[in-house]
């Protein structure tokens, strides 16, 4: 069975948008965060675990998610499956970091 | 806004636009992982900046001294990350990484049907449409079609090789030397060399008409 990542020769694939943006900070801030989380002195996440977390998302969710989103998707569930972060901590975070 | 708070986890951040969703949580992530001690802001920063740093002028520059030196193609096409390294430039990314040359007979293009991995050491952060779902799909199965959408039309009697890259593999496509260029020096043969033509979507540009 072909899975969602596994675009090649995929069916009805149209046009392709050609049009680039400058990556925003946070998109930049994603990435660097993890590569920080495979480097050979933290190896918290590996590689292959990361491309792991992104194939295994929902289907509709990978399509639609942005690049990076698909990132913080990955980098999220990787340091909560390890037991770096909770989700509870996340999200408290999220909310800490608003109200400022 | 965002050069005032690397140094101190607690500060504020500092937006100068709403902050969406996404930019919430990558805040969240980065102050947690900081606050427990797995990071430093600097260390952040750094990665920022070695990322910044890496940009297509760097395999621009590794094209020309293939195109004026022979003997530093055929290293090049042994062993790219040993020839890379004599222009000093040092290739970080853990996989592997192949030169191949665009000749009249061959044309190689490269994709990663299975996400974006790239040769970011010599290119810089991938394009958007090299990541994108239409590209990853089609090239593989019509490349001519896609290299054409692209502006490269191929003759019908040079084959066209389409790489797909992986976690393991990069790959760096040598475009040929465009006619006009025997009397420039290499740092102007630099300035032809484009990243499209890097990826083999695309000819490296020829010189202005004097």
């Amino acid at each position: 069975m072909t899975r969602v990542h596994d675009r090649g020769g995929w069916p009805g694939a149209g046009p392709i948008n050609r049009a680039e943006h400058e990556l925003s900070w946070w998109e930049k801030r994603t990435d660097a965060l993890m590569r920080l989380m495979w480097t050979p002195e933290r190896r918290v996440i590996r590689v292959d675990e990361m491309r792991r977390a992104i194939e295994s998302m929902e289907p509709g969710q990978y399509e639609k998610a942005s690049y990076y989103e698909r990132w913080l998707h990955a980098l999220e569930t990787l340091l909560i499956e390890k037991g770096v972060l909770t989700r509870e901590e996340i999200e408290l975070k999220v909310k800490e970091l608003d109200k400022r | 806004m965002h050069d005032d708070h690397h140094d101190d986890p607690h500060a504020p951040l500092a937006h100068d636009h709403p902050q969406t969703e996404f930019e919430k949580r990558v805040d969240a992530v980065q102050a947690l992982l900081i606050e427990k001690g797995i990071i430093t802001p600097d260390d952040v920063r750094r990665a920022v900046e070695e990322m910044d740093s890496r940009s297509p002028a760097l395999g621009a520059k590794v094209i020309a001294r293939a195109w004026v030196d022979p003997a530093f193609k055929g290293r090049l096409l042994a062993n790219a990350k040993r020839a890379i390294a004599e222009l000093g430039i040092e290739f970080t990314q853990e996989a592997a990484l192949f030169a191949v040359e665009n000749t009249e007979k061959v044309h190689h293009v490269v994709v990663c049907t299975l996400c974006s991995c790239y040769p970011r050491g010599l290119l810089g952060y991938p394009p958007d449409w090299y990541k994108s779902l239409n590209y990853r799909s089609r090239v593989v199965v019509d490349p001519r079609g896609v290299l054409k959408e692209f502006g490269l039309e191929l003759d019908a009697n040079v084959e066209v090789r389409v790489l797909d890259s992986t976690a393991d593999m990069r790959y760096l496509v040598i475009p040929p030397r465009p006619a006009g260029t025997e009397r420039m020096d290499e740092e102007e043969l630099a300035s032809l060399v484009t990243r499209d033509s890097m990826i083999g979507v695309a000819r490296a540009r020829t010189p202005a008409l004097q």
